[in-house]
Order: C-alpha cells, then sequence, then structure tokens
C-alpha cells in the first residue's frame, strides 16, 4: 500500500508541477471563453463580407417588396439583362439575380436565374430563395383579393408552455428554457468526458511506453507489482485530471460571480446605456433572468458529484485500457494504432449516440447507452440535466464500478506481460492470450 | 535441499519456467552461500534473464522451489535485494536527488532512512554537487553511477549486477569493482552476471554455466580449470628438442623456434623432462597451460 502510495505521488507530483501543468490549468477556461465569444462573434456574421447583389426586376416584383439581409446588399438595376450579364462584375457587383416578369399569379413555381463570379454557398442560396419566394409572396399578395387583414389575423404564434410550473399535477414541471439549458449542458459534460478519455487516457498510455523505452520499468519492477506500477499511473494521472477539473468548476464558478459585476462597472456610458435598454426591454430581461434562474435551478449538488463519480469511471475504464495498449506497443507508435481501434470506437459511438440521446433523453437509445459501461461515462452525464429516473442512474453506476474493476483486471494481466516484451508486434489474440497467462 | 539451512542466501531447487512451448529455465538448481562472488555465465538467450527475474521475484517459477535464507522466496524479499538490469534505465525528467530517494523508499526504507543512505554514497562517489541536476543532463558514466547507487542504497543482502561494468571506462569500472568488492566484504552476496570472461576469472570465486535453460555447469573456478585441463604445457629449451618429443608420445600444438606448446597423452611429463635434462638440454620455463574460462565456456556451449 505504502509503495502504491509513493508511485502516485510521484506520478501526480511530477505532473502538477510542471509549467505546463499550470499553464494549460489557467488558460483552458480563457480559451474557452474566448471560444464562445468568437464563436458568438461569427454567428452574428460580423465577421462576414456582404455580398453586393444587383437585381434586374422585369416585372417591378421589388418595387413595394425590397429584398433585404444582413449578409448582402441588394441593389435593384434599370438595365437589360444582356447588358448586365457582361458588366456586373466591372460595376462591383458580386451577383447578379434576374427576376422576370410573373404573368400568371396563379403560377406556384418560379424560376430566378443567378450569375456569380464566386461559387455561392448552398447557405447562401437557400437564403436568397428565401427572400425571393417572401418578395414574390408578398407582390402576389398585393396583385389579390385576398383581405390583408383577414391573413394577418390567420398568422398565429403559438408558445409552448409546460402547465405544471406553478400549479399541481404530476409530470415534469421544467419549462422551455430549462430543456435548452439541460440539452447545452448535456452535451458540455458529454463532450468534457470525450476530451477527459483521450486526453488523460493518451497520458497515462505515453507514460506506460516512456518507462518501457527507457527501460526503467525493469528497476521499477524489481522493487514493486506490475500491477501496483500501472494503478499508481492511472490514479496519479486520474487525480492530476480531477485536481484540473475541480480547478475549472471553481474558476467557472468565481468568474459567474465576479465578472458580471466587473463588467458593470467597467461599462462606459454607452455600453451602460445599452445594458440599461436590454433591461427595460422585458422580452430580453426576462429571457437573461430566465436563464440566471434556471441556471441555479439545476439540481448541481446531484449532477456535479455523480459528475465526478462517471469522470473517473469513464476515466479509470479507459486509461487502464490505454496503458495495457501503451504497455504492448512499447517504442512503435504507428503499430499501436490498431490495437487503439477497441478503445477508439465505443468513444466515438458513444459520441455519435449523444444526439439521439440529447433528442429523446428516455428514450431507448438513452437508456441502454447510459447503463452500458463503455457508453454511460459519455451518455449519463449527459442526460443528468434531464432529470433521469434514479433506479437507471442507481444502476448504471454498479454497473460502471464493475466494469472499472474488470477493465483494470484485465489492463493489469495484459501489462505485466507486455512490458518486459520489445521488437515484437502484438496482434489482438496475442493480448487475449496473456491475460490467461499465470504467474 | 534443505529449507531451513539459512547459510545459504538463495537455493533454487529443480525451477523450470516455460514460455510458450520453449523451456526458458529448465530444471536448474543451485545454492547460493551467503558472502560469495558469484558468476552467472551464458551465451544470449540462454535463460539467464528469465533466471534473473525468478529469483528477483518478478516472475514465478512454474515448477520448483525458491528459498531466500531458507524460507520461500517472496515479493516480501525484494527489499533484500538489488538488481541492477543489463539495460539500464532512470526516470530522464527526474532529478538525481528526488529519483534516488523514490527508488530508495520504494525498496522499503523510510524517508529519513533513504537521506542517510543516500548521503553516504554521494559523499562515497564525491557527487553531492548532483543532487539537483537532472538525469538527462549527466553523461552515460555518471549516469551508471546513479544507477548503481539506486541498486545497493537500501544495502540488500543478495546483489544481482546484469553486465555492471558495460559502458564505464577503465576508471569507473574499478571504481564500480572496488565498491563491489567492498560490499561483498562487509557480508553481501552478490550475483554476477557478464560475457567478459576476464573479469569472471578475476572477480568471482564460484560459477555457473547456463545454456538453452540448462545448468551445464557450475563449481569454483579453480575446480572447474583443474577439471577441464588438458595436460598442455609451455616448454622453452636452448635447443631444438623435436626429435625427443615423437619417441615420448608428445603432441606439439604450436613451436616457435625453442618455444614450444606440447601436450602430454599421459602424465610423464617428469620422465619426459628428466630425460631432457639427462641429454644436457637446458630448460628455460616449463609451465602448465590451463584452459580460461572463456575456451571452457565456448567449449560446453559448443558440445550442447
Amino acid at each position: 500500500m505504502h509503495k502504491l502510495w509513493l508511485i502516485i505521488k510521484r506520478e501526480y507530483l511530477t505532473r502538477v508541477k510542471k509549467k505546463s501543468f499550470i499553464i494549460v490549468t489557467l488558460l483552458t477556461p480563457l480559451g474557452f471563453a474566448l471560444l464562445m465569444f468568437f464563436s458568438g462573434f461569427m454567428a452574428s456574421g460580423k465577421m462576414n463580407s456582404i455580398k453586393q447583389v444587383a437585381v434586374v426586376d422585369d416585372g417591378g416584383i421589388l418595387q413595394n417588396n425590397p429584398l433585404e439581409g444582413s449578409q448582402m446588399k441588394f441593389t435593384v438595376v434599370n438595365k437589360g439583362i444582356d447588358e448586365m450579364k457582361s458588366e456586373y462584375v466591372n460595376d462591383g457587383y458580386d451577383v447578379l439575380l434576374h427576376l422576370d416578369k410573373i404573368d400568371n399569379l396563379n403560377e406556384t413555381k418560379v424560376n430566378v436565374n443567378y450569375y456569380t463570379d464566386d461559387k455561392m454557398s448552398f447557405f447562401t442560396i437557400e437564403s436568397l430563395e428565401n427572400k425571393l419566394s417572401k418578395a414574390i409572396k408578398a407582390y402576389k399578395l398585393n396583385h389579390s383579393t385576398i383581405d390583408k387583414e383577414v391573413l394577418a389575423g390567420l398568422e398565429t404564434e403559438v408558445t409552448l408552455e409546460n402547465g405544471l410550473k406553478d400549479g399541481e399535477g404530476i409530470g415534469d414541471n421544467s419549462s422551455k428554457m430549462a430543456s435548452g439549458i439541460a440539452q447545452a449542458l448535456g452535451y458540455i459534460m458529454g463532450f468534457m468526458m470525450y476530451m477527459v478519455i483521450f486526453i488523460f487516457g493518451g497520458m497515462v498510455m505515453r507514460s506506460v511506453m516512456e518507462e518501457k523505452i527507457n527501460r526503467i520499468v525493469e528497476v521499477m519492477i524489481s522493487s514493486v507489482k506490475p500491477f501496483q506500477l500501472m494503478l499508481g499511473k492511472v490514479i496519479g494521472v486520474g487525480l492530476v485530471g480531477l485536481t484540473q477539473l475541480i480547478i475549472w468548476i471553481v474558476l467557472i464558478g468565481v468568474a459567474m460571480m465576479i465578472i458580471p459585476g466587473l463588467m458593470m462597472s467597467s461599462m462606459d456610458s454607452n455600453t451602460v446605456e445599452m445594458a440599461k435598454e436590454i433591461q427595460n426591454n422585458p422580452e430580453t430581461a426576462n429571457a437573461v433572468s430566465g436563464l440566471i434562474v434556471e441556471l441555479k435551478n439545476q439540481n448541481w449538488l446531484l449532477i456535479i458529484p455523480v459528475f465526478i463519480i462517471y469522470f473517473l469511471g469513464g476515466y479509470f475504464i479507459y486509461s487502464s485500457l490505454f496503458a495495457a495498449v501503451g504497455s504492448a506497443i512499447g517504442d512503435d507508435l504507428g503499430e499501436g494504432q490498431q490495437l487503439m481501434m477497441p478503445i477508439v470506437i465505443p468513444v466515438i459511438l458513444a459520441i455519435v449516440m449523444l444526439s439521439s440521446v440529447m433528442t429523446d433523453p428516455d428514450g431507448p437509445i438513452a437508456v441502454f447507452g447510459s447503463m452500458f459501461p463503455l457508453f454511460s461515462p459519455i451518455l449519463m452525464p449527459a442526460r443528468l440535466p434531464f432529470d433521469p429516473p434514479m433506479w437507471q442512474v442507481i444502476v448504471s453506476i454498479l454497473l460502471l464500478i464493475g466494469c472499472v474493476i474488470l477493465f483494470v483486471w484485465i489492463a493489469g494481466r495484459i501489462y505485466r506481460v507486455g512490458i518486459f516484451l520489445y521488437g515484437k508486434k502484438v496482434s489482438f489474440k496475442e493480448l487475449t492470450k496473456w491475460m490467461f497467462y499465470k504467474g | 535441499m534443505n529449507q531451513q539451512d539459512s547459510n545459504m542466501v538463495l537455493s533454487l531447487d529443480n525451477v523450470v519456467k516455460r514460455y510458450h512451448n520453449h523451456l526458458a529455465v529448465d530444471h536448474v538448481s543451485l545454492d547460493l552461500p551467503r558472502g560469495q562472488i558469484f558468476g552467472l555465465l551464458g551465451p544470449n538467450g540462454a535463460g539467464k534473464t528469465s533466471l534473473i527475474r525468478i529469483i528477483n521475484a518478478i516472475t514465478g517459477a512454474d515448477e520448483g522451489h525458491v528459498y531466500f535464507e531458507g524460507k520461500p522466496l517472496s515479493s516480501d524479499h525484494v527489499s533484500e535485494i538489488g538488481y541492477m538490469p543489463e539495460e539500464r534505465g532512470l526516470y530522464k525528467k527526474m532529478k538525481v536527488g528526488e529519483q534516488l530517494m523514490y527508488l530508495a523508499q520504494l525498496k522499503g526504507l523510510t524517508k529519513q532512512q533513504s537521506q542517510e543512505n543516500l548521503k553516504y554514497w554521494l559523499e562515497r562517489f564525491d557527487i553531492k554537487s548532483w543532487w539537483n541536476k537532472k538525469i538527462e543532463e549527466l553523461s552515460k558514466g555518471m549516469q551508471q553511477k546513479i544507477q548503481f547507487i539506486a541498486t545497493v542504497v537500501h544495502k540488500p543482502k543478495l546483489l544481482i549486477l546484469d553486465e555492471p561494468f558495460s559502458g564505464l571506462d577503465p576508471i569507473n569500472t574499478n571504481l564500480i569493482k572496488d565498491e563491489i568488492y567492498e560490499l561483498n566484504k562487509q557480508g553481501t552476496t552478490v550475483i554476477f552476471s557478464t560475457h567478459r570472461m576476464e573479469q569472471v576469472e578475476e572477480i568471482c570465486e564460484d560459477i555457473a554455466l547456463i545454456n538453452k535453460g540448462k545448468m551445464i555447469l557450475i563449481g569454483s573456478v579453480a575446480q572447474i580449470k583443474e577439471d577441464y585441463k588438458e595436460n598442455k604445457y609451455r616448454l622453452v629449451t636452448n635447443r631444438d628438442i623435436t626429435q625427443y618429443l615423437e619417441p615420448a608420445g608428445v603432441q606439439i600444438e604450436s613451436q616457435k623456434e625453442n618455444d614450444y606448446i606440447v601436450k602430454f597423452s599421459d602424465y610423464n611429463s617428469n620422465a619426459f623432462l628428466s630425460n631432457l635434462i639427462n641429454d644436457d638440454i637446458k630448460i628455460i620455463s616449463f609451465n602448465e597451460i590451463l584452459p580460461s574460462i572463456n575456451e571452457i565456456f565456448i567449449k560446453k556451449v559448443n558440445e550442447n
């Protein structure tokens, strides 16, 4: 036991004391913030260039129904299409659209030709089609006998609200907002597990290979049992991961408390004005406060500890497999690729299942995936914000623990043979044989 | 073999180790008395490393028994054994001090004991200033010294050294050799595995020769040489003696003027010499040529 402790301590301290660890631990949340900011910025479209679109409008369709778009600037030109076809590039346009006259208002199919210098993306074409179809619809409406007020009265916006939210009754009482947040949280936790498995599992594998290549392993094995060495490494690296995770949770928690205050105090009058506007706008204010309320409503006291259990369980299963593979491949990483397949495939499958789990968090795929121990570390945390039945969580955790013991044992059997083998290409058949060697 | 015989540091009793269909260690028995320097010889792939791993309790024997000081060998004994593998290895990124403290504590020493023992060794090798250097900053020879200290820091009763001098310059070889003698004087039993036969003859009292997993020769160096001698002598005279040789049944192995290497068919050297003396031939030198361990080694391995 004492020796295991010494090994864990060394594996932990040598990593935590590294400068790179400190930098990564502190910078990753910052990187995430930047990434979120950046993707928000990208989504807002401010980064894209604005396309200049010239429109030859033979039928005057756009006269009362101008086209508008954030990514495109439309200009109706009073020239013939044949002339424009040869001139639009020189005139500084990126795209030329040609709307023919519409003779028959009952025609439901209209073809619009476009000419462009660059290839247009699928999304641009779709968005143009939408805009044109709206404009043509409005044009047709203007020329029809339908009463516009009656038509406007037909437009109905439906908001689905949970009836149980404030009242009494049977069923789930979360709001639409809560579902959105649950989904976002589910994705975040699922992907975090995915990263944990590959980053820390890979760390264990590299470290096993290093010891084998260094030949220190023979010295170590004359003092400790191979299983102790492997377990010490897996636990030590796992604690590094846990340390990092806890620092991140704390950092994010602190940031969430401090940053809004900081932002308020450092804002100039202009942004304060904007912030006030947002607060005064009842819809956005509701959304923001709703978000905060829903985030606070999440059952963090359940989610965080259960997430940590899956974090450790998933980590132990996969990192012990990585350790076994690391011991078998030795100095040739290329050779190890095929041995890594059985580790990579279940993780990828779990990620593929993640989206269907998110759309139907209590469906058969979700239930199976969050029980099966090779998938559950990724899929059960993703289900947690959706309040899965407690018995499923408990059964899944028990299966996970059983699987951890089994896999650590199997990996230990492979490891103790693998670390002494040099210059031999190892097949799966051989690995299974190693499991049953005695001594 | 007596299980209670605690004069034997190590006893192997019909030890067998199999890998797949191949016998790596084939019914090897061995008694190693306390305080010996024992040479373990054998060509590559003979089963030396397999045997050493069994003695180190790294792997178990498939058949047979291993006793350490009269008790069945268990993993508790690893703190009594020091093992320096042929392929040296240290954590390259670790500092000398950290590394040695770690390995010493893994051998079961307390932190304080480790510090004391390390202080002794680092002072002895005059390398105290290396404490905060990383292993990768040291030369290969320097790393070997650290490796040696790591092997002996816990004062093992049994020291297993696999090619301890490979990669060392003559000065460091002597330094380590002296330390081995010193430890041996203090009561440490040493198993010394090497291909360098001249070192075996110089250092070891008893040797064992292993080939294809079998122990094919065991005994003291002097006795083995005596057993394998071939009645060869070097004879130097003041004139040609070829005419005397054939009638006496003496074969010439080689000749350089009056310097002969001869082989007697039976033990009649005295009669032959008195013959020469009677004819007033001056005998400048006459000595027996004992086979080197190297020759015996090659002969035995080829016989097998």
